[in-house]
């Protein structure tokens, strides 16, 4: 086993400023009414001395004007819950830790290469994301963890390695039960080695068994009793937005964020999304819903955006927006499409699937269709709007262009070039037709499709062009 | 005047150097007419805009590129078309060696027709793309030329005859004769000297 940790310091900071810019001092603060404490700052506000456990007032004091928000708890776990999303492709054992993720990775390196390629990966993939994080790789998850509270890109790769490795850890960086963190640099305890290798007994009567299970995790030597993430079955992601939007272009921003973060998860998941919805709240009246429904199942950050985009761009906001949701229940498996090895067309080519969603988006969803031909002999029924198979081969004359419905033909009498043809059918359905067809040429020179009652060969009425 | 000099004796004496128009390349996409592709300077269609100017809608003007549209969906390859005047007879094209599963339409509104040719265009995932926009003005026509240029697509135009007296950006202009009998006349042709005399379709039924 080898657990590699995602420590995430600033996770609930970093979440605020995902969905605005990064200008000026902001904090995050906590706490009654009367004692509220910052819990966050960001570099501007540090700049100004603004620190992390000041109280609210003191922070006023040392500086006029910066932007104060309320901690939300929820939010930052719902960060988090996202973030084992994102880790979740690079391991299907993924848990949960206070500000980090731990994930089992002795078995994706045989997929994603040695542990540096590997953390350079999750590096890569977290601060595309704007999330700041440490890593750490050990053979327990809570020695991962540790680890990575002490110092960021620790790596400790083989069991022999563990203990000398964690020998000279503070005691209080080691999350180990309150009680004990308090107690032990009392009694001359400081280091982790110390603690280490003190007896059992003298301990547990000390501390109780807590204290031995947490330091058997953290060695090895009892398994992690972590509850592994499972990835939700819905994608549902919620903003506020920091003032109302009464124009669509201020949406584009958060859209954008919105629709990546769903091809992360989508991604992680190894699903597409054929169907979302984005719901724009209003302060006084149900949100306004814009469905964005796909041909096929998707998931490619750039083509969400586009379409999302063009859907958002052809409503009208019924009044200024609040906040933004994106929620998507239909995530079916995603095949992604293959491309042959001899493909002629230019390596920039943008796939079919996307021209088409394109096109829809903008012409609306029916507006891109392929024909198919069914087995009714009837020409009016004969073919409809669906991708069918290779149909048998008709070995009457037809033309290459079929009118909506049959036309008269005007003028002079047309030069019969073929035919009749007898279409004498429909009985079952009370749609009966009984014609002959000829195919015939008119005075301007068009070859045209035309029947005319059985054996009259007058009142021509035109059903196409042989064009 | 004595100025007056014989044009061949200059020639001949390899005084003046002559320009000659940049080779085309040959015929990649045979337009599947033997007579069409020998008056073509590319031997088929140019991989740009192609206009095709007609008397009236039924004298022939899909049979001159069927066969191309068959060579390509055979070849499993994308063929759009966008705002047809008429519904694609399935059967009838399905004759020509047309296959369908590889026609894609596209229902556009006037004004969308020439944004959606040139977003077909552009993707570089169409083979060939038809068009019979209601309006285009030269400037319209210049931006598909460009889009099929990028994309190396065909591009087709279906117009009425009237327009054969405004000028035109596409690369090649056809002209269709429905009487006394079927033929083509090349009106522009890009790279090569427009041929004088027209070329003559023999229209199959099927």
């Amino acid at each position: 086993m080898l657990w590699a940790c995602v420590l995430l310091p600033h996770l609930a900071l970093d979440g605020v400023l995902r969905h605005r810019p990064d200008d000026g001092p902001l904090v995050l603060v906590a706490g009654s009414a009367n004692a509220r404490t910052l819990v966050a700052v960001n570099t501007a506000a540090r700049e100004a001395g603004l620190r992390v456990g000041q109280r609210l007032i003191a922070a006023q004091a040392l500086l006029a004007h910066f932007e104060v928000l309320p901690y939300d708890k929820a939010a930052t776990e719902r960060w988090q819950r996202f973030l084992a999303a994102v880790a979740y492709r690079y391991s299907s054992e993924v848990s949960l830790l206070p500000h980090a993720l731990v994930l089992e990775i002795s078995r994706s390196m045989g997929l994603f290469g040695p542990w540096p390629r590997l953390a350079a990966m999750l590096r890569v993939d977290f601060d595309a994301l704007g999330f700041r994080q440490r890593i750490a790789v050990a053979p327990t998850a809570h020695a991962a963890w540790v680890l990575a509270g002490i110092g960021d890109g620790q790596a400790v790769l083989t069991n022999a390695a563990l203990r000398p490795a964690l020998q000279r850890v503070s005691v209080r960086k080691s999350h180990l039960p309150d009680a004990a963190t308090e107690a032990l640099p009392g009694m001359g305890i400081r280091t982790l080695g110390q603690l280490l290798s003190l007896p059992r007994d003298g301990l547990r009567r000390r501390f109780g068994t807590e204290l031995l299970t947490v330091l058997d995790r953290l060695i090895g030597d009892q398994p992690a009793g972590l509850v592994a993430w499972r990835p939700p079955d819905t994608f549902d992601l919620r903003i506020e937005l920091t003032h109302e939007v009464e124009n669509l272009g201020a949406l584009i921003f958060p859209l954008r964020r919105m629709t990546s973060d769903l091809a992360v998860y989508l991604a992680g998941r190894d699903g597409g999304v054929q169907r979302f919805v984005l719901q724009l709240e209003h302060r006084d009246r149900p949100p306004t819903a814009v469905v964005v429904g796909l041909l096929a199942p998707e998931r490619d950050a750039g083509m969400l955006f586009e379409l999302a985009r063009g859907r958002l761009e052809q409503i009208r906001l019924p009044g200024p927006v609040l906040g933004m949701r994106l929620l998507a229940r239909d995530l079916p498996p995603f095949v992604p499409a293959g491309r042959d090895l001899f493909d002629e067309r230019p390596a920039h080519a943008l796939p079919i699937e996307q021209l088409r969603e394109r096109l829809r988006a903008r012409l609306g969803d029916q507006a891109v269709y392929q024909l198919g031909s069914t087995t009714d002999p009837r020409p009016e029924l004969a073919q409809t709007v669906a991708a069918g198979a290779d149909a048998t081969h008709e070995r009457h004359p037809r033309p290459s262009w079929l009118f909506a419905r049959p036309l008269p033909l005007r003028g002079a009498p047309p030069r019969i070039l073929a035919g009749p043809e007898r279409l004498e059918t429909g009985w079952w359905d009370g749609g009966e037709v009984c014609r002959d067809y000829y195919v015939i040429e008119t005075s301007l020179g068009q070859r045209a499709w035309a029947f005319c009652a059985p054996g009259e060969q007058s009142g021509w009425m035109l059903h196409g062009w042989f064009a | 005047m004595s100025a007056v000099v014989a044009l061949t004796g200059l020639f001949d004496a390899q005084q003046i150097w002559r320009g000659r128009a940049a080779p085309v390349p040959a015929g990649e996409q045979p337009t599947g007419w033997a007579a069409l592709d020998a008056v073509l300077p590319a031997g088929g269609w140019p991989a740009a805009l192609s206009e095709i100017l007609l008397p009236a809608d039924g004298v022939g003007e899909l049979q001159l590129v069927l066969p191309t549209l068959a060579r390509l969906t055979q070849g499993a390859r994308t063929v759009v078309v966008v705002a047809p005047p008429y519904v694609p007879c399935v059967a009838g094209w399905r004759q020509h060696g047309v296959d369908m599963r590889h026609v894609e339409i596209v229902h556009a509104d006037s004004q969308d027709v020439l944004w959606a040719m040139e977003q077909c265009l552009r993707s570089a995932s169409c083979a060939a793309v038809l068009a019979w926009p209601q309006q285009a003005d030269d400037h319209a026509l210049r931006r598909l030329q460009v889009a099929a240029d990028s994309g190396h697509a065909l591009a087709f135009v279906f117009r009425a005859r009237r327009h054969l007296t405004q000028a035109s950006p596409a690369a090649l202009r056809l002209e269709l004769e429905a009487l006394p009998q079927t033929r083509v006349w090349v009106r522009k042709c890009r790279g090569g000297a427009v041929p004088a005399q027209p070329v003559a379709l023999g229209r199959a039924l099927h």
